[in-house]
């Protein structure tokens, strides 16, 4: 298995001082989901977002450690935010489309990085709406305001949108829980398949979604990094009781 | 929602009765050879019918659990342990009902000889199934393992009361049928022993999460240490 990212000894600071992740050390392997689940404030949100660097659009917030991705530091200066948060995506928990039509939303990106030519953006905006599982439902309404959407519908055209830039890795923060369950089935179906392409990592409160979509799972607790290991071992036979205090239910 | 108290009780109930059941079987059907005792063979022949019901009873409590709790760790490992002892339970019985049935059919004939070894492999096999159950319903794990250990014992048993019958029909042929339906009492003995195994594996494996069935004894010795 080749390994995609590599967080050695990260800490996190909130605004300077609040240090909410205690040297956390992971590996996240290439084409593989990676769940991180554990309880609300136990900081797994916030490690999603070191992934992509998401704390830099607040002043104040500062990152100890290495983030090794594809042979390179991420949280040095040098980092082109853009660019990386075009090869890290991200999708959150509610659907946030842009208010514009469907193929805008979806050529966004794209735009941005000088693509002008309409063959090519309709090409990259099919492709992406057909690998996001959400062609057939859009293909004859594709200037409509993607307003007009449900939210399942949503959130798989805002998987799309990251997923035109042709990112080497996605990031979910809790992308079903304002999802009914055939939504959340699409969703679920649609990242085990994008995994061929893109390393994805999940945030989630659903253990159940863990179980069924990860290959990899990591619970954290108090901004540490509890335990890291296969899926199945965590949901079977987990080495921390307090892991399995937390995957039982028993917490408290 | 995490698996409750009482769906723990429930269930370590259910099993306990099942067990009770089968102790009862194995011991009323030993005795009904050992004593020449027909309404006791047929007593165990005819109650296997409840133990079969609360295999299905188990069954279906632990599917609906799995359904209604989607149990994950320590639950997920009591649960799936719960229904397969359930199984191993019900093939016990199983066997108890064959040797009743040898049982009734040797009571028509006259004595080989007096049993020696029989009655003592249904004292081990039955105090296997009660250990394995206890160990079960304690988690206890230092006794699962003297389960385990205890098998070897009336694995031998078992050779010497083969040895022994065939040294008799050797002699004999007349004794021939008798002693080949003896044999196969010797062996469903054996079985019950190699079920009360598989319990006390199953509750190591509840316990510790780890799989010691197919384990070299020596492995099972570190195993213990640790215990």
């Amino acid at each position: 298995m080749n390994l995609d990212m590599e967080i050695k000894g990260l800490n996190f600071y909130y605004a300077g001082k609040h240090m909410v992740l205690h040297n956390i050390n992971l590996e996240i392997y290439k084409n593989t989901v990676t769940a991180l689940i554990g309880p609300s404030g136990c900081g797994k949100t916030t490690l999603l977002r070191c992934f992509n660097r998401m704390h830099d659009l607040y002043p104040g917030n500062k990152y100890e450690g290495e983030i090794i991705f594809q042979g390179r530091n991420i949280l040095t200066k040098e980092t082109d935010l853009i660019d990386l948060r075009s090869r890290i995506g991200m999708v959150f928990q509610k659907p946030t489309p842009f208010p514009m039509s469907i193929f805008d939303n979806v050529a966004y990106g794209l735009r941005l990085r000088g693509i002008r030519k309409k063959s090519i953006l309709s090409e990259k905006v099919e492709h992406a709406l057909k690998q996001s599982a959400i062609w057939e439902e859009v293909k004859d309404k594709l200037h409509e305001s993607a307003y007009a959407l449900s939210g399942g519908q949503q959130q798989r055209l805002v998987i799309a949108r990251a997923l035109a830039v042709e990112p080497e890795a996605l990031l979910f923060d809790e992308p079903t829980s304002a999802l009914d369950p055939i939504s959340t089935a699409k969703i679920e179906e649609l990242i085990e398949g994008l995994k061929e392409n893109v390393t994805i990592i999940i945030v989630t409160h659903n253990l159940q979604q863990a179980a069924r979509i990860s290959e990899w799972t990591g619970f954290l607790m108090l901004g540490e990094l509890v335990e890291f290991d296969r899926t199945e071992k965590i949901f079977t036979v987990p080495k921390e009781k307090l892991t399995e205090d937390y995957v039982t239910g028993r917490f408290g | 929602m995490p698996v409750r108290e009482e769906d723990y009780r429930r269930l370590k109930e259910d099993l306990l009765v099942m067990a009770g059941l089968v102790q009862t079987a194995i011991k009323e059907s030993v005795r009904s050879l050992v004593e020449r005792d027909p309404a006791a063979a047929r007593a165990v022949i005819e109650g296997d019918g409840r133990v079969n019901s609360y295999d299905v009873k188990i069954d279906e409590e632990c599917t609906e659990l799995i359904a209604l709790r989607q149990p994950m760790g320590r639950d997920l490992r009591f649960i799936t342990t719960g229904m397969k002892i359930a199984t191993d339970l019900e093939r016990i019985a199983d066997n108890a009902v064959n040797i009743a049935e040898r049982a009734l059919e040797l009571n028509e004939e006259p004595a080989l000889k007096p049993y020696v070894d029989i009655p003592r492999m249904g004292e081990i096999s039955g105090g296997m199934v009660k250990d394995a159950i206890d160990a079960f319903l304690n988690g206890d794990t230092e006794l699962a393992i003297r389960v385990v250990r205890q098998d070897d014992e009336i694995d031998d048993l078992n050779e010497a009361v083969l040895l022994d019958l065939t040294f008799i029909m050797t002699q004999d042929p007349a004794t021939v049928s008798r002693a080949m339906k003896v044999s196969y009492i010797s062996k469903y003995l054996e079985r019950i022993g190699d079920h009360a195994t598989n319990i006390a594996e199953m509750v190591v494996y509840m316990v510790k999460g780890r799989i010691i069935r197919h384990m070299h004894p020596e492995d099972l010795r570190d195993l213990d240490k640790n215990a």
